[in-house]
């Protein structure tokens, strides 16, 4: 397995590995900053993720799992570690790659290329499902007829839905999400910025939505998003693109802010995660009721679920239908999307970047 | 940690505001003020005054800031049963802004208070009493002698004009803590504070030992309560910081009005009021403030509060939001005054009504942090617990005794250190966990007697 070049480079020459003592120091762990050998990276890395599955018991053997790939590193690496970790430790679980095509050209039929490289290279069956079959609209289309403002709230939510209607069609019993220890802390970060106390008490679990149809879970959630950019993995990081529509969606403050903090102490990402998952959140905070779709079938707190209310704003040409928090359901939409429609900024504004998009 | 520690004294609005106040403040304020005396509107509540701020949506004059301000701390003191007729007040005193205007509105209060009674028939009722506390860091600056002595008198003098009582006025060098033991007390609080390799570590434990300094100059003095300046700016920094810090078990713990868990109650009057809007009013009412003394906080407490002034920027209230967020989980037991006995000796219509804590365990005693005193989370429990159970060194249950936070960035590297490093904390701090762990002892001897040996089962 060939390290990247760029990966960390050895400054102190002589160092030896702290964990094993024999071979050189190659690179600093971000997440613990001890000098360590390549071999021995790979080992922690994989070991680590390894615990978490098991500790967490994410998964029973014979189980079909989907990765939902998108093609980026952390999905990418996800895939492979999982698949080795299957292999390795006989966890009995069948494999799936699992995608999205969202229809953007120029950003997703790239990277669905690599994807569809993994799964060759590492031997798990893909299933590939696009916005124009399942709601016969292509992001290009959306933001033909909307614009910039609010398309990825189009995007998340349609791909949210669709991960679900995908895994549906592989008949899996889990998702597993490339969501990483950073994501998580930034989550946590922009719940407490957004005062959303029943977001914040559920997005530290490392398995989500457990009385749903399909559970999704996340075994990145304590692995650093700088080693899985230092894990090696062929080639792949030359085909990682920014999506054309949101071209800021990883530069919120919260994200810099994290950075800014793993700089002067590693640990805290871990420690976010920790205070995330210890919140005293009172058994009283009153949590949002699930029921169905009443067009769908999906889930929903609602009586029509999100993707329902946007696709049928969309058909009717009231793209701003739902869009906004006091969006309730599909019923009286034309005055509440003239009154959403009167603060775009604040939709848009920096903390709502990336996570306008990403439901956890 | 329940004070946002100023600088230079205690618990005022704290290092975490007063710095980014310092640097970035002034201008902005200005910059309002000029924008909205241009476009003279006027103010939103009264209709007359030009708009000097806007708060909660609605542009208000100085007079209408100021009521408005005073409003919100007179709501917080009385809803909360935080000051009775017969209690005497400690406030912290930083020389920032915000304890400044504390100190303002309690005299005012005072003085109300004083008016009736002087007008009441019976004068049966007493009146509060009110007391100021400054704590003197200057030990570990390095600022010259001259401008420390200057920065203290400039603080009596403010002072003496609210409290012209000499008695009143308390100001104690941190190094007291450590009470009567050597004369070393300057060294000694050095040299803890050099074992400390992390710069937030030290700086948090400065903070302890502030607020171990209030607490015992309260106790000195017969002061019933301690009354902080920490406002919601201060408290939105704590939120994230201790976020940051992993400790999100114990944060409900200090952004409650009130908080018993210290001998001497700590008290948040200003919790609802922004640093901004404070410093505005310190500004249009000529409220003289000092803080010269003030340490510019470093590491994460020092990026926490960059990050909230940045956020401020692009919404003013984000700070509120953030104390929401907070707000909303469940407190502790020992976030209320027990209701009980509380209004002994006081007419039934003039008992205050207590604040409804939602905390369902009743009253369990929290284990607490041996340096910070935040409530232990459950892994913490299970590891002091464990370490309980084993034979143990006097330093091993030290050590358990430390929340993970403190394990992490307060204690020092190695554990051949740690001798060292608890035999210079306060004692007061580890007599607590000797007292704990002897009481729990011989109620164990109490029954040794009655306990049969795993062996004496298997014969």
């Amino acid at each position: 397995m060939p390290v990247q070049s760029t990966a960390a480079p050895a400054r102190a020459g002589s160092r030896l590995c702290v964990r094993c003592g024999e071979r050189k120091a190659a690179l600093k762990r971000p997440k613990t900053l001890e000098q360590i050998c390549r071999e021995c990276f790979y080992i922690v890395f994989e070991d680590e993720i390894h615990r978490t599955i098991v500790d967490n018991n994410l998964f029973k053997a014979g189980e079909r799992v989907a990765i939902g790939a998108s093609g980026g590193k952390d999905s990418t690496v996800l895939a492979y570690v999982l698949s080795e970790l299957n292999k390795r430790h006989n966890y009995g679980l069948d494999l799936f790659l699992l995608s999205i095509d969202e229809g953007i050209t120029g950003y997703r039929d790239d990277s669905l290329e690599t994807v569809k490289r993994n799964e060759i290279q590492y031997g798990l069956p893909l299933k590939i499902v696009s916005y124009k079959d399942l709601y016969d609209w292509t992001m290009d289309d959306i933001v033909k007829a909307i614009g910039l403002k609010n398309n990825c709230t189009f995007c998340g939510v349609f791909r949210r839905q669709a991960l679900d209607r995908g895994a549906a069609l592989l008949k899996v019993d889990k998702i597993v999400t490339g969501h990483n220890a950073d994501d998580i802390a930034e989550t946590v970060l922009l719940n407490i910025l957004r005062g959303d106390i029943a977001r914040l008490s559920r997005c530290t679990f490392i398995t989500t939505g457990e009385d749903g149809p399909i559970p999704r879970c996340k075994p990145f959630k304590y692995t650093y998003e700088k080693e899985i950019v230092i894990y090696p993995l062929h080639d792949i990081f030359q085909s990682i693109l920014r999506c054309i529509y949101s071209p800021n969606a990883y530069r919120g403050f919260a994200r810099e802010f994290i950075k800014d903090l793993e700089r002067m102490r590693p640990r805290a990402i871990l420690d976010i995660i920790t205070s995330g998952e210890n919140f005293r959140i009172s058994t009283t905070t009153r949590m949002p009721e699930q029921g169905t779709c009443e067009r769908c079938g999906y889930i929903s707190s609602q009586k029509l679920c999100k993707a329902c209310v946007l696709l049928e704003g969309l058909n009717r040409g009231l793209p701003k239908l739902g869009i906004g928090r006091t969006a309730k359901s599909g019923a009286g939409a034309d005055g509440n999307g003239e009154r959403q429609g009167k603060r775009p900024e604040r939709n848009r504004s920096s903390l709502h970047g990336k996570h306008g998009n990403l439901d956890f | 940690m329940t004070s946002c520690g100023g600088g230079g004294g205690g618990g005022g609005c704290g290092a975490n505001c007063s710095s980014s106040a310092a640097d970035d403040a002034p201008e902005e304020r200005l910059a309002r003020v000029t924008i909205s005396t241009g476009a003279a509107a006027t103010c939103g509540k009264c209709g007359v005054g030009a708009v000097v701020v806007v708060a909660g949506g609605v542009g208000l004059c100085g007079e209408c800031l100021r009521a408005h301000l005073f409003g919100k701390f007179k709501l917080a003191v009385t809803s909360n049963a935080m000051v009775r007729p017969t209690d005497s007040v400690l406030l912290a005193f930083s020389g920032g802004p915000a304890s400044r205007v504390a100190l303002q509105f309690i005299h005012d209060m005072r003085s109300k208070a004083v008016e009736s009674w002087d007008a009441s028939n019976s004068q049966a009722l007493p009146v509060f009493d009110v007391g100021v506390a400054f704590v003197d860091e200057s030990a570990l600056l390095s600022k010259p002698r001259r401008e420390v002595e200057l920065a203290i008198a400039d603080i009596k003098s403010i002072v003496s004009s609210i409290l012209p009582s000499d008695k009143a006025m308390h100001i104690t060098p941190l190094e007291d803590v450590f009470s009567s033991e050597s004369n070393g007390r300057e060294g000694r609080l050095r040299e803890l504070v050099g074992m400390i390799n992390d710069d937030t570590g030290r700086e948090d434990l400065l903070q302890c030992l502030r607020m171990l300094s209030l607490q015992k100059i309260a106790l000195e003095n017969g002061y019933a309560k301690i009354m902080l300046g920490s406002c919601a700016s201060a408290i939105a920094c704590h939120v994230l910081s201790a976020t940051v810090k992993g400790q999100g078990y114990s944060l409900p713990a200090d952004v409650q009005y009130v908080d018993t868990r210290w001998e001497v109650p700590v008290v948040l009057p200003l919790r609802d009021c922004l640093a901004q809007e404070l410093s505005l009013l310190c500004e249009l009412d000529s409220l003289k403030t000092q803080q010269l003394l003030d340490r510019p906080c470093s590491g994460i407490n020092g990026l926490v509060a960059s990050f909230v002034a940045r956020l401020r920027e692009e919404n003013p209230s984000r700070e509120h939001t953030v104390v929401r967020t907070a707000q909303k989980l469940k407190p502790f037991s020992f976030n209320k005054f027990s209701a009980n006995g509380y209004h002994d000796f006081l007419p039934s219509r003039l008992r205050p009504k207590f604040q409804n804590v939602d905390s369902d365990e009743s009253t369990l005693s929290e284990v607490l942090c041996l340096i910070c005193r935040t409530p232990f989370s459950e892994s913490e429990l299970q590891n002091l617990e464990s370490t309980k159970h084993k034979p143990q060194k006097k330093i091993d249950l030290y050590t358990a005794y430390c929340c993970q936070s403190c394990h992490f960035q307060i204690l020092p590297g190695g554990a051949n250190m740690y001798d060292q490093f608890f035999s210079l904390l306060p004692k007061f701090w580890t007599e607590r966990v000797d007292t704990a762990t002897a009481s729990q002892s011989s109620l164990r001897d109490q029954i040794e007697d009655y306990l049969l040996e795993n062996n004496d089962d298997e014969n």
